[in-house]
């Protein structure tokens, strides 16, 4: 830093919410402030150019995600804040515990629900909520799945509120998706940044395609010896086709379209040059409702007719497992502290956001009665859409949501507002606070493995609590330190 | 000591690789095929000149339907601006690149990022990029485009059998653009007759040879007095030139038969007898013979039988295995095409 150039950080003002970077007793071991003085080294005009430069680079290399208006495509990228996200040894040893007590509950759960629906029919979680759900798919019951495991992919939404505690947010069971840009973020800094982290002793993420592919051959049909795994994905309009490409190639498996396979005899084939070739596991990135056009929506073109059948005769395995949406419903959330208990004898380790499920009266007359306090959610929908802030909704909008609550009470929740953490962000203004959340991805077979970390997404938007792609979010690269972190100390002053 | 499995392809893989090839080879050789036409160009006969590319591409009626008139200009913007003409540089380019976005799974990263900024800049030719000196500037990067991707496949390409199917796709569409090319010959307009004519058809012949860059390597092989048969014969017939229609021929047969022998693919010999009409085609007569019954009607008969051999290839390896009829999702291979 050179004399006449001030600390970007002097500006910075965390605003009373907890912050990733600045905030203390994380057990963090000096890392933070190396990582602050470097960012303080580099400069606000260096930073600013680099992060352009790292942007063009996103471009360039397509990746991105496509939005779709009337006549048109747009490829975007999912915008990149190129100061990356601390999580402790300590924090991560938490949240990974938590992430493989909750990954364990929902299997349990799925597997109990499809079978002797002990939880249910001993009044635990109410029945409608499972079997009136429209996630729940009656073709699953007694069917048996390898190891129990429903959910071979996860992605868990986790924030922290004001006094750094990880709650979950959401638990996403069916194909969550965003852990490319984990990979790849974290390739982008290290181009770009290698000045950061340098030295830095962080947990690697470059193993997820091995571990995603162990888990895929893992539970493939049992008799098969080397077994055929694929990528099902809608295709190259598919908004996330990049992930689906990206995690082809990691795994180093065919990337196929519904029209490159088929059914016969209840065997799944794919098309060759050679003629077709049999398929074991398929991690497919189609919903339910568009996998089998025999079994589910007719009108589908993305699947393959006869897939059930054939999964239902045990000749392939389908990851993540069909009717696993159940698990994931804002509504079921509510319970998982209760369903935690109930099948692992274990307190959640990491706790909800305290939770109305207005389908009860009690929790509805509360909601309405403090609206303007409340999250509204409906419990069916995903990627941040449909709902109200209360303290940050106008009088007609929450009006509107009453009227919502009030017509149909069963499809809402309401949350008190989490104060989210910030972390540091790149702004046009200089460096500010801007809220975040944290995906960590799950990949179970046998057992769970959780990748280090996870995608941090944050609200560009200043104020802003939404951190979806859709809705203006961008990501950070998120950096779990190590156990022991010998080699980094206080960098010298230049 | 090998790690490497016998890996499947996925027909589709092999068609898209097929086609990238196809559309990019296209690309690079429309830009060679404007070029050439600007050094053509006969003074006060400028439109007839610009049209004969329309003609050997076989473009007249799309070019009409859209209102316009035989002219630099309008010939200039319906390949170099008009995304919407399925023969234009934007049109191949786009699906190149959609094919591209196919085989990201399959292709090197250096690959798609180089095919994908290629796109995005050329795509937005600017009109005033296409006047006077500048066309000539704006063909120069094309091809040169073009050519890193061809460098950058060479490099970075895993030569499993999807590399024998994106070889087959860009050396039949080599071979169909070179016999355009000499086409081009056949509509030009030249000067009466005498020693003038003589001179400005070998100044033509010349500019052929130029845009299919053999002009220095035919100087070196040819006879002192050559004559245009001479070139015709390089084109069609060289066994070193690589843009000769019998070097791609032969290469292609030699792909085939590798996809047949190393790879096992069954369904090679409808395509390995196309190959072999096509080889007995271009020697089977003395070129003097060729010119006298009609170069361009013999052009004709050679890219039809490209389109055939095309057409097997992708029967025995893309298309069987489900009818058109059924491919119920818009995939870009859909639209895939001949340019005739």
């Amino acid at each position: 830093m050179t004399l006449n150039e001030t600390d970007p950080f002097d500006a910075y003002d965390a605003g009373g919410f907890f912050c990733e970077l600045t905030s203390p007793g994380r057990g963090d071991d000096g890392t933070a402030a190396t990582l602050r003085s470097r960012i303080a080294t580099i400069g606000l005009d260096a930073l600013r150019a680099r992060a352009a430069a790292a942007e063009t680079e996103l471009i360039d290399l397509g990746i991105t995600f496509t939005v779709y208006s009337e006549a048109t495509a747009i490829d975007r990228i999912l915008p990149f804040d190129c100061i990356p996200r601390l999580v402790t040894a300590t924090e991560w040893r938490k949240l990974e515990a938590g992430v493989r007590q909750r990954v364990s509950a929902l299997n349990a759960f799925l597997h109990d629900i499809y079978h002797a629906a002990h939880i249910v029919n001993d009044g635990t979680v109410p029945a409608e909520l499972v079997f009136g759900n429209a996630n729940f798919r009656p073709e699953m019951r007694d069917f048996p799945v390898r190891f129990g495991t429903y959910v071979h992919i996860c992605g868990i939404d986790i924030v922290r509120d004001s006094t750094g505690a990880f709650l979950v947010l959401e638990d996403n069971a069916r194909t969550p998706s965003g852990v490319s840009y984990v990979v790849e973020n974290r390739h982008l800094m290290s181009r770009t940044f290698p000045d950061l982290m340098a030295g830095m002793r962080l947990r690697p993420v470059d193993d997820y395609g091995r571990r995603l592919l162990g888990a895929m051959v893992e539970i493939a049909p049992d008799a098969v010896a080397d077994p055929q795994v694929v990528l099902l994905s809608p295709g190259i309009y598919n908004s996330a086709y990049f992930e689906h490409v990206f995690l082809a190639r990691e795994m180093g498996v065919p990337l196929v379209e519904g029209a490159d396979l088929e059914v016969d005899d209840d065997h799944v084939w794919m098309r060759t040059t050679a003629g077709r070739r049999p398929v074991h596991t398929i991690y497919r990135r189609i919903s339910d409702d568009f996998l089998d056009p025999k079994v589910f929506r007719a009108d589908s073109l993305l699947g393959v007719p006869g897939l059930i059948g054939a999964w239902r005769r045990g000749n392939v395995t389908l990851a993540n497992a069909v009717g696993t949406g159940v698990a994931d419903d804002k509504a079921v959330y509510a319970y998982m502290p209760r369903i935690i208990r109930y099948y692992l004898g274990e307190d959640p380790i990491l706790a909800n956001v305290e939770t109305h499920m207005c389908r009860e009266s009690e929790a509805l007359a509360y909601t309405l009665s403090r609206l303007e306090h409340l999250v509204v959610k409906p419990v069916g929908e995903s990627g941040g859409y449909g709902i109200t802030i209360g303290p940050r909704a106008t009088r007609a909008q929450l009006e509107m949501a009453r009227a919502a609550l009030q017509a149909d009470p069963s499809n809402w929740i309401s949350q008190p507002v989490v104060s989210l953490s910030v972390a540091p962000t790149l702004t046009e203004q200089g460096i500010r606070a801007r809220h975040l959340d944290l995906r960590p991805f799950a990949v179970t077979g046998r057992d769970t493995w959780v990748l280090p970390g996870g995608l941090s997404r944050v609200a560009l938007k200043e104020g802003s609590l939404v951190v979806n792609s859709s809705q203006g979010g961008g990501s950070k690269d998120t950096w779990v330190l190590d156990e022991v972190q010998s080699v980094v100390g206080t960098d010298a002053t230049p | 000591m090998s790690v490497t499995r016998d890996t499947p392809l996925l027909a589709r893989y092999a068609e898209s690789l097929f086609w990238m090839a196809r559309y990019l080879e296209r690309v690079e050789n429309t830009a060679r095929l404007l070029d050439v036409t600007q050094t053509f160009e006969t003074p006060g006969r400028e439109d007839e000149s610009w049209f004969a590319l329309v003609r050997i591409n076989a473009d007249e009626a799309c070019f009409a339907e859209r209102g316009l008139r035989p002219g630099a200009d309008a010939v200039k913007r319906f390949y170099l601006l008009d995304r919407a003409n399925p023969t234009s540089i934007p049109a191949s380019l786009d699906a190149a690149r959609t094919n591209a976005r196919t085989l990201r799974p399959l292709i090197s990263t250096e690959m798609w990022m180089q095919l994908n900024v290629f796109h995005r800049d050329m795509i937005a030719i600017a009109p005033d990029a296409l006047q006077g000196d500048r066309l000539s500037r704006l063909c120069r990067l094309l091809k040169e485009g073009v050519q890193t991707h061809t460098g950058i496949t060479d490099g970075t390409l895993f030569r499993d059998q999807g590399w024998f199917f994106y070889q087959l796709g860009r050396l039949i569409e080599r071979a169909d653009q070179t016999t355009r090319l000499l086409d081009i010959r056949y509509h030009l307009l030249v000067p009466a007759a005498g020693e003038e004519r003589r001179i400005a058809e070998l100044t033509q012949w010349g500019a052929v040879l130029r845009g299919a860059a053999g002009y220095h390597a035919f100087r070196r092989v040819a006879r002192p007095g050559f004559t245009p048969a001479d070139v015709v014969a390089f084109l069609l017939a060289d066994t070193a030139f690589p843009r000769s229609v019998l070097l791609c021929v032969e290469q292609m047969e030699w792909l085939v038969g590798q996809l047949r022998g190393r790879y096992g693919l069954r369904g090679t010999v409808p395509a390995l007898e196309r190959i072999e009409e096509l080889r007995a085609a271009l020697l089977g007569r003395q070129v003097e013979e060729i010119i006298a019954q009609g170069l361009h009607q013999f052009l004709d008969g050679v890219q039809r039988d490209l389109i055939l051999l095309a057409s097997e290839i992708g029967t025995a390896f893309f298309r069987d295995w489900r009818p058109l009829a059924n491919r119920t999702v818009a995939t870009s291979a859909d639209n895939q095409s001949q340019s005739t």
